[in-house]
């Protein structure tokens, strides 16, 4: 007697094999979901309370990376303009711009604007700007040419992997110092040019590929 | 890193209060600065600055960081716990997606503040009233850490583990944080008008019945405060009462010299040293500078080997026996009897009868004053505290004798504002209170006496008797209880003030943060009884020091910036005095012993009972610190209680086992207490030390009423030693001791196997003197070490630095100040009683403590354990993960982040250096807490291993700002930290310098010199761990006339 | 009835040897009546008895894993310097224990043991339930074990590998193919009997599920012949299996450097040891189980005593393990390896040592007398004490060789808390709730291979469901 129809001995063959194409596909998608920007937040673009533009404010009017980000040669961190900076410029223009309303009101009655942190590591990972940029590691390296964005977002995933790809290999992310805050600066045309300049960097600055865990977990 | 605390690093907190500015540290700022910093600089966990919202609920919360995770139910941490750990479990944890989270910045930057760098301020932290003077590390207005000040003579740099643990007080939520009156919440406004009125309706009859008590005052403003007031109120009076304060010192004195002084011992000049139960090395005033002097000259060049002598004739072990050269153990009275014969053998009193008549003890006398003698003005003798004054007197006057006097012992003015007799003073209190005599009292800067005054004067009684009290101290303690104003008082971080060190050297001492509670700070209490109730302590503190500093070129400014900047007012040292020890009362004195000693001598068997100020909680004051609650006594090792500590062969007569209690009684008075065995505690002696046993949680959890109250049995009579009774009673109670866990047994037996198994295994290496002159390798000889070669690993290869540790044993006094700074630095959770009880406590960096020989008389060593850094690293092979992995600098580097838990890293390791989070020790919440913590090191959460990681954020810190500076410089070669440019915390903080670190590639540090030292040895080096910590072999320099307490090993 | 008496009556205590593995008389219908009944009669009340009892220390085991996940590994009695505790022995004892199951179907295969055939099934079961319960233990006893999956080698955002270098690493692919191989050979096993089961059942249910499980079992010629080729391969690759596991397992001591680990020892007597602890735990359950269902003409007395004679080699290949770490201990003139094996005789541990001598050493000699080794009484109650040495072996071996290492300052003590027993205890109910399922609702005895062994030809699948119910 027949219990089951004949079709189930083709389902379980296609099945049996089917699973490993299946398990395939899934470790396929999970690793995909991990580097997508759902997970990372790259490029994402979140609502701040000022729609703060850094494409008018680099490009536009030319305005140096560190007359806002003050203490990124000094420190870990680079720095977040306290409401001051803003109203040195502003108390003259657009003193009644809505936009800038926020602005005012925090000089006014002292209390802070809370931006959106973009690019946001991990609080077990050291990541400290002076020495990056006394490497001669460009800002737009990681933060992407904002000089093209009206509204910031964060330019690389900031994964792990993205870090040792640079820390294994620096030279090509390296620019004469001189060029660290240039957000246009571009590395020779002709390839040769370009390594020549790389392995000149290289030596020059004493740049060392660092892998070792406590470079940046402490 | 420390040239920076010298120099630039070094501000005065007046830049960022420039007028017109509102102070920028006030509560709100406070939390705002908190905020403006994001990522790894400040919060570790976004829980935490949720947490940071509802800033009211810190206020009522138990003090977290003594976290002991057994309460049953669902905290809120434990729900987060499970939150975490189920969205962990989601399966997204490799990328885990960042929680959105806000950066905020200031509205207005204070000047020097860079967000990511720390600032040091100089400023001075008392300990009973002497100050010391330290750097104050501040991240954003948030002090996180205490390092001593290397321009301060009583500290150069080093700073011992009260100071280093007051900053964990300055963030105790169970301090208390509102002014009360009659128990309810009052306010200080109130508080002023009722003193003012009371005080006005005094002002007819000249103040009587009015009266203050203080502990020791050493603070000039606060000492002009209080003459002022007592010259408004002749008839007022100034009472003093410090519990564990120089009493028996000061009598001697007075009895010696007619008038109190200042003792201040130099070490730097002694060749010989005999220390009479003396902790000259770890208590007292100057303790951190005596280290620093005492280790001068014990540290052995192995080029032209010498050092000085000391001997160490005490009751029970001390920390400076434990660097000694020869220790006898004698019970109290029998040290006295001794200190009358050596006086007499040195010519300090005339000769009498033979006091010390004991074969074994004789030659100790003889060839002690011999030595002392050849070593005239260059010989030092010390006793401690707890010696009668009559022994004290003696002390001083065979110190005299020997031409010590200018030399190894300067008397001065005393450093204290007007020395009094503090027990007197305080019976005079308490008989008049009790009289009815007094209406208004004034408890100032945290005395306590209704727990710490002797037992016999009943000061409770009494206070119940006084009308308007006020009490005023960091807490609400059983003296607050009985008063009728509480006001809580401003931490020294907290506040303006002013102190003195042991040699009277003076330092303002400038707040770092404004008060987290509602606190002030003694001098503007006294304000508000001078009628300027709103005055700032900064304002007092100017208007005293404008009188005294001079003008200068700059004026006052100029001046009083400079003395902020150094921590210390030039030239305020105090002015030596010539005295000399009066023969009567030397005379007298001997006459006094020879009686006591037949008395002594006459009841044989009688225990006589010890008290002690502790080594970790002291007098008691610091009982709410949980970092010197959880610090392992230096000898006991035990944590978070006191014991009974008595002998084995005390023990065995007396039929008492370890952890047994027992029921003690002197007199009337009884008190219960547990026993604890410790060998080389002289016989018929038992020591209970102060600060434990508290009737209430006076201090929030910490204390928990932990321990045994011994000033239960204390009398003003009998203020040190009292002969007492010892009932077995025989219930279990555990104690918490970080080594050999439950393996004390009355016989001693696990603790003798363990100390002859630490001999077998070479643990402690050690040698002679004179067998250093003869073969400088007498310490290499003493073991194989496998060659270089002998793994199968390649060879690692360090182009760059190479990081390494050596400590040197002979200078180790076990005092702890680096295992409190290294909590600090590395944001160490404490763990609570359960769980150091469970052998699961976190330090980082331990101090083993080995006993060797006999037992009921054995030599004691101290060896601080912190990670070896091991070339070849049992650690790193095992790891599945490689959490723990070899850096290219040779640290062994343990990524937090990494770490599954398997803990096969621990088990695989020989010293057993690596530390567990079992449970979630530490708090990821409590926004005090987050305060605490040092950006520069992550917090770790539970299930993960941690250790010593050499201090990697500083020496990461080091290096980015040698390639910072070198980038100025294009042409300058490859970026090294220049030689002596980097401290670890533990190294820093060390009184005796027994630790230097640096780069073993490079010449130039001290420590490659230490590691070429022929006396330099790995722990347990025949494992070919090739350990990147190692040792510098004790040396003992022993008397020939007298058998050694310690066989060399190797030879004899 | 008459049949089974004769089988019953042939089996003289005095000639087990001579005992047929099946009791003669049988034919393949009776055999697989006999068989198949045990399946497909009604459910007797001391299952539900033993299940429920078994499902109770199941529910503890949940409840204590939820706290342990709850609070952290700090609710066990773990510490420094002893960081493996329970955790750990019971996952070691557990692998021992799974060996048994393919030693006896994969290596007796080869070695044409035919009388394995009857106990082969249910021993490769316990095998998997044995694995199972071990398993879990690696996991639980991380202090994160949510990160568990670290230890695996996939491409992955940090660019890190698992380090190759570290046992633990082995041991997840030691421990995970045995498990898979184990269960193929397992099922694989099972498909011809699911057959039967198939064709026997009446209700449509079972034939669905039992069906689904034979995968269209046929029983055709071509079947049993790539049947036949597919067994003997995985007969051989779980062969190197049974020796590489509990090798592997063993180098998570031996790669360490603590005195009482580190020994070349130790792959060898891991080995011996897990066969013998895998022996002890076939022979109690196959004691009860042929007491339960009357099977004693399949699972004779012949069987038990070669189990028996089975235990004491291992048992003394084991006892020769012991005294060969001592005598190197003592050989190597190494201080501290001579420590660690005084502590572990005369150390704060010294009863764990003395029982574990006892229950491995001394009980199983008594297996040298026949009477012993042909009483069922007897032969349960060994095994249930060498059950209980092997698990204080693992003990001795984790517990006294960390908690007295190398520095005297950081010697410790270590007692598993109520935690650590509840843990343990209820992977025990899971172990047998699994089991009790199994012998509820597959065959505990291959049908079809003791089909083959006996007396006679190959018989068809006869279907005499009328007489399944068999007088217990």
């Amino acid at each position: 007697m027949q219990i089951f129809h004949r079709s189930t001995n083709t389902i379980a063959k296609v099945s049996i094999f089917g699973a490993i194409f299946f398990l395939g596909f899934f470790g396929w998608v999970y690793s995909e979901l991990l580097r997508s920007p759902y997970a990372t937040g790259q490029g994402v673009v979140r609502n701040q309370p000022v729609p703060f533009s850094h494409q008018h404010h680099v490009a536009g009017l030319g305005i140096d990376c560190r007359y806002c980000h003050t203490s990124v040669e000094r420190s870990n961190f680079a720095g977040i303009p306290p409401t001051e900076t803003c109203m040195n410029c502003h108390r003259q223009i657009w003193t009644n711009a809505d936009l800038l309303e926020p602005v005012r009101s925090s000089y006014a009655n002292g209390t802070p604007i809370q931006w959106v942190r973009l690019n946001d590591l991990p609080d077990y990972v050291y990541f400290n700007h002076s020495v990056h940029v006394a490497k001669g590691v460009g800002c737009v390296t990681c933060h992407g040419s904002v000089d093209h964005m009206p509204l910031m977002f964060q330019h690389a995933s900031l994964q792990m992997e993205w870090c040792l790809s640079c820390h294994r290999n620096p030279g090509p992310n390296l620019r004469p110092r001189e060029e660290v805050f240039n957000v246009s600066w571009q590395p020779p045309a002709d390839p040769d040019a370009a390594t020549a300049l790389q392995e000149k960097l290289v030596k020059d600055y004493d740049v060392k590929s660092l892998t070792s865990c406590s470079t940046c977990h402490r | 890193m420390d040239s920076d605390h010298g120099t630039k690093g070094k501000c005065e907190a007046e830049a960022s209060r420039r007028p017109g500015e509102r102070a920028p540290l006030d509560l709100e700022t406070l939390r705002e600065g908190l905020r403006t910093k994001r990522g790894p600089e400040l919060w570790r966990s976004l829980d935490e600055l949720a947490a940071t919202a509802e800033f009211e609920e810190l206020l009522h919360r138990e003090f977290p960081r003594q976290a002991s995770e057994w309460p049953e139910g669902v905290s809120r941490r434990g729900f987060l716990q499970l939150a975490g750990a189920s969205l962990a479990l989601a399966g997204l944890t490799a990328c885990t997606r960042q929680p959105i989270e806000k950066i905020v910045p200031y509205v207005r930057q204070p000047e020097q503040v860079i967000p990511g760098r720390p600032l040091f301020f100089a400023t001075a932290l008392t300990h009973a009233g002497y100050a010391l003077g330290v750097l104050a590390e501040s991240h954003l207005g948030r002090p996180t850490k205490i390092e001593g000040n290397p321009d301060h003579p009583a500290s150069l740099g080093a700073a011992d583990a009260f100071r280093q643990a007051a900053v964990l007080c300055l963030y105790d939520p169970s301090r208390s944080q509102t002014l009360s009156k009659n128990g309810r919440t009052g306010t200080w406004s109130g508080f002023a008008s009722d003193v003012n009125a009371a005080l006005r309706a005094r002002q007819p009859f000249g103040g009587d019945g009015l009266r203050i008590l203080s502990g020791t005052v050493t603070s000039p403003t606060l000492e002009a405060q209080i003459k002022q007031l007592l010259s408004r109120f002749p008839k007022a009076r100034w009472h003093r009462w410090e519990p564990a304060g120089p009493h028996h010192e000061r009598a001697a004195q007075v009895r010696a010299f007619g008038r109190p002084v200042e003792v201040r011992h130099d070490f730097s000049k002694a060749d010989v040293v005999v220390a009479f139960d003396s902790e000259a090395l770890t208590q007292g005033p100057g303790s951190v500078r005596a280290s620093r002097d005492f280790a001068a000259k014990r540290r052995v060049q192995t080029a032209q080997p010498q050092m000085s002598r000391v001997y160490c004739i005490e009751s029970g072990p001390t920390s400076t026996a434990t660097v000694s050269d020869h220790r006898l153990q004698l019970p109290p009275a029998e040290i006295e009897a001794f200190i009358a014969a050596l006086a007499q053998a040195v010519g300090a009193s005339p000769s009498g009868s033979e006091l010390v008549t004991d074969p074994h003890v004789k030659p100790w006398v003889d060839a002690i004053a011999e030595d002392l003698k050849a070593h005239h003005g260059a010989s030092l003798v010390t006793g401690g505290e707890h010696l009668s004054p009559a022994a004290l007197v003696l002390i001083h006057a065979i110190n005299g004798a020997l031409g010590n006097v200018g030399s190894t012992i300067v008397y001065t003015e005393p450093v204290d504002a007007d020395p009094v007799d503090h027990v007197a003073s305080l019976r005079e209190l308490t008989s008049d209170m009790a009289a009815g005599r007094v209406d208004m009292l004034l408890l100032l800067g945290g005395v306590n006496p209704v727990y710490t005054a002797p037992a016999d004067l009943e000061f409770a009684k009494a206070l119940q008797k006084v009308e308007m009290s006020i009490h005023h101290g960091l807490y609400e303690d059983e003296t607050s209880r009985y008063c009728r104003w509480h006001i809580p008082a401003a931490h020294e971080l907290e506040a303006w003030g002013d102190a003195r060190a042991y040699d009277g050297t003076a330092s303002v001492i400038q707040p770092l943060i404004e008060p987290l509670f509602e606190g002030k700070s003694e001098i503007e209490v006294l304000a508000a009884f001078n009628n300027r109730p709103d005055a700032a302590g900064h304002d007092e503190v100017q208007t005293y020091w404008k009188t005294k500093l001079p003008g200068g070129a700059g004026g006052f400014d100029t001046a009083w910036r400079q003395v902020l900047h150094d921590g210390l007012v030039a030239n305020t040292q105090a002015a030596p005095v010539s005295v000399t020890a009066a023969g009567p009362a030397a005379a007298a004195g001997a006459g006094e012993i020879a009686a006591a000693v037949q008395q002594a001598r006459a009841r044989k068997d009688a225990v006589t009972l010890l008290f002690r100020p502790d080594p970790t909680i002291y007098d008691g004051r610091y009982a709410a610190n949980v970092w010197l609650q959880e610090m392992p006594k230096p000898l006991t090792k035990l944590t978070w209680d006191n014991a009974l500590v008595i002998g084995p062969k005390t023990a065995e007569r007396l039929g008492l086992r370890v952890e047994e209690t027992v029921e003690l009684t002197v007199g009337s008075r009884k008190t219960g207490a547990a026993v604890w065995i410790l060998p080389g505690q002289a016989e018929n002696t038992a020591v209970l030390t102060l600060g434990y046993g508290r009737a209430e949680t006076a201090h929030g959890r910490a204390d928990g009423g932990a321990g045994f109250n011994a000033y239960a049995l204390r009398t003003s009579d009998a203020l040190w030693a009292v002969p007492v009774e010892i009932r077995r009673i025989g219930e279990r109670y555990p104690f918490a001791c970080t080594q050999n866990h439950h393996a004390l047994d009355p016989q001693g037996n696990e603790t003798k196997l363990a100390s002859e198994e630490a001999e077998r295994r070479h643990v402690i290496r050690k040698t002679t003197l004179a067998a250093l002159q003869q073969d400088p390798q007498v310490i290499q000889k003493e073991r194989e070490k496998p060659a270089a070669g002998e793994t199968l690993y390649p060879a690692w290869k360090y182009p760059g630095h190479a990081w390494g540790m050596a400590i040197d044993l002979n200078v180790c006094t076990g005092c702890n100040a680096c295992v409190t700074a290294c909590q600090a630095e590395n944001n160490i959770p404490v763990v609570g009683k359960e769980q150091v009880l469970a052998g699961r406590e976190m330090h980082w960096l331990r101090i083993d403590r080995y006993f060797e020989g006999d037992l009921d008389a054995p030599a004691i060593h101290h060896q601080p354990v912190p990670c070896m850094h091991c070339e070849n690293a049992p650690c790193e092979v095992v790891c599945p993960v490689q959490a723990t992995s070899h850096s290219d600098e040779g640290l062994n580097d343990m990524v937090y982040n990494r770490c599954v838990g398997t803990r096969y890293c621990s088990n695989n390791c020989p010293y057993k250096v690596r530390r567990f989070n079992f449970l979630r020790y530490s708090d990821r919440e409590s926004p005090l807490a987050a305060m605490l913590y040092n950006p520069d090191v992550t917090v770790r959460m539970r299930g993960v291993m941690e250790k010593c990681t050499y201090c990697v954020q500083r020496i990461e810190q080091a290096k980015i700002e040698a390639k910072i500076e070198d980038a100025g410089a294009p042409e300058a070669g490859p970026h090294k930290i220049p030689a002596g440019k980097l401290q670890t915390a533990c190294q820093q903080s060390c009184p005796t310098q027994a630790i230097v670190f640096g780069d073993i590639n490079d010449p130039q540090w001290e420590v490659s010199q230490w590691k070429a030292d022929p006396r330099n040895y790995g722990l347990l080096e025949e494992l070919n761990t090739r350990p990147r910590t190692t040792y510098l072999a004790k040396v003992r320099n022993p008397n020939p006339r007298l058998e050694p307490t310690r066989t060399p090993h190797g030879d004899s | 009835m008459a049949i089974l008496d004769d089988g019953a009556a042939l089996q003289s205590p005095e000639k087990p040897y001579k005992t047929p593995i099946v009791a003669p008389g049988h034919t393949t219908a009776t055999v697989t009546d006999k068989i198949s009944s045990v399946v497909q009669s009604r459910t007797p009340r001391w299952w539900f008895i033993g299940f429920g009892i078994s499902f109770l220390l199941l529910m503890m085991f949940l409840n204590a894993v939820t706290w342990l996940l709850w609070k952290g590994i700090g609710v066990w009695g773990v510490n420094q310097p002893v960081g493996w505790g329970f955790a750990i022995i019971n996952f070691v004892w557990w692998i021992g224990i799974g060996h048994a199951g393919t030693l006896i179907s994969a290596i007796l295969l080869l070695l044409r043991q035919e009388w394995r055939t009857s106990i082969n099934r249910f021993a490769e079961a316990m095998t998997l339930f044995a694995v199972a319960c071990a398993g879990m233990y690696p996991l639980l006893h991380l202090g994160r074990p949510w990160l568990a999956y670290w230890l695996m080698p996939y491409p992955n955002t940090m660019d890190m590998w698992p380090n190759f270098r570290s046992p633990l690493v082995w041991d997840v692919f030691a421990v995970s193919t045995y498990a898979t191989v184990s269960l193929l050979f397992w099922y694989v096993g099972l498909v011809p009997d699911l057959a039967t089961l198939r064709d026997r059942s009446r209700h449509r249910f079972w034939q669905v599920v039992y069906g689904f499980g034979a995968m269209g079992w046929r029983g055709s010629a071509k079947h049993w012949h790539n049947y036949e080729t597919a067994y003997l391969l995985l007969a051989g690759l779980a062969t190197p299996l049974v020796l590489s596991v509990h090798t592997v397992v063993s180098f998570d001591f031996a790669i360490g450097i603590i005195p009482g680990w580190h020994a070349t020892i130790f792959p060898p007597y891991f080995v011996a040891g897990a066969i013998y602890a895998g022996f002890a735990m076939v022979l109690l359950l196959a004691i009860p189980l042929r007491v339960a269902f009357g099977l004693e003409d399949f699972i004779t007395l012949r069987h038990l005593q070669n189990m028996g004679k089975v235990m004491l080699a291992t048992g003394m290949i084991v006892f020769y393990g012991y005294m060969t770490e001592f005598f190197f201990a003592w050989y190597s003139g190494n201080h501290l390896e001579q420590f660690t094996s005084m502590n572990r005789i005369l150390g704060p541990y010294k009863w764990h040592w003395i029982g574990l001598m006892f229950c491995n050493g001394l009980a199983p000699q008594v297996l040298w007398m026949r009477r012993f080794r042909t009483s069922p009484f007897w032969l349960f109650v060994v095994s249930l004490i060498v059950s209980v040495g092997m698990w204080l072996e693992r003990f001795v071996i984790v517990v006294t060789s960390l908690h007295r290492d190398f520095l005297p300052s950081s010697w410790g003590m270590y007692a598993g808390t109520k935690w650590d027993w509840m843990t343990f205890i209820g992977t025990l109910g899971l172990f047998l709730t699994l089991f009790f399922l199994f012998i509820r609702f597959l065959p505990l005895i291959s049908i079809f291979e003791m089909r083959t062994i006996v007396p006679g030809t190959k018989g068809e699948p006869s279907r005499g469901s009328e007489m399944t119910e068999v007088p217990q």
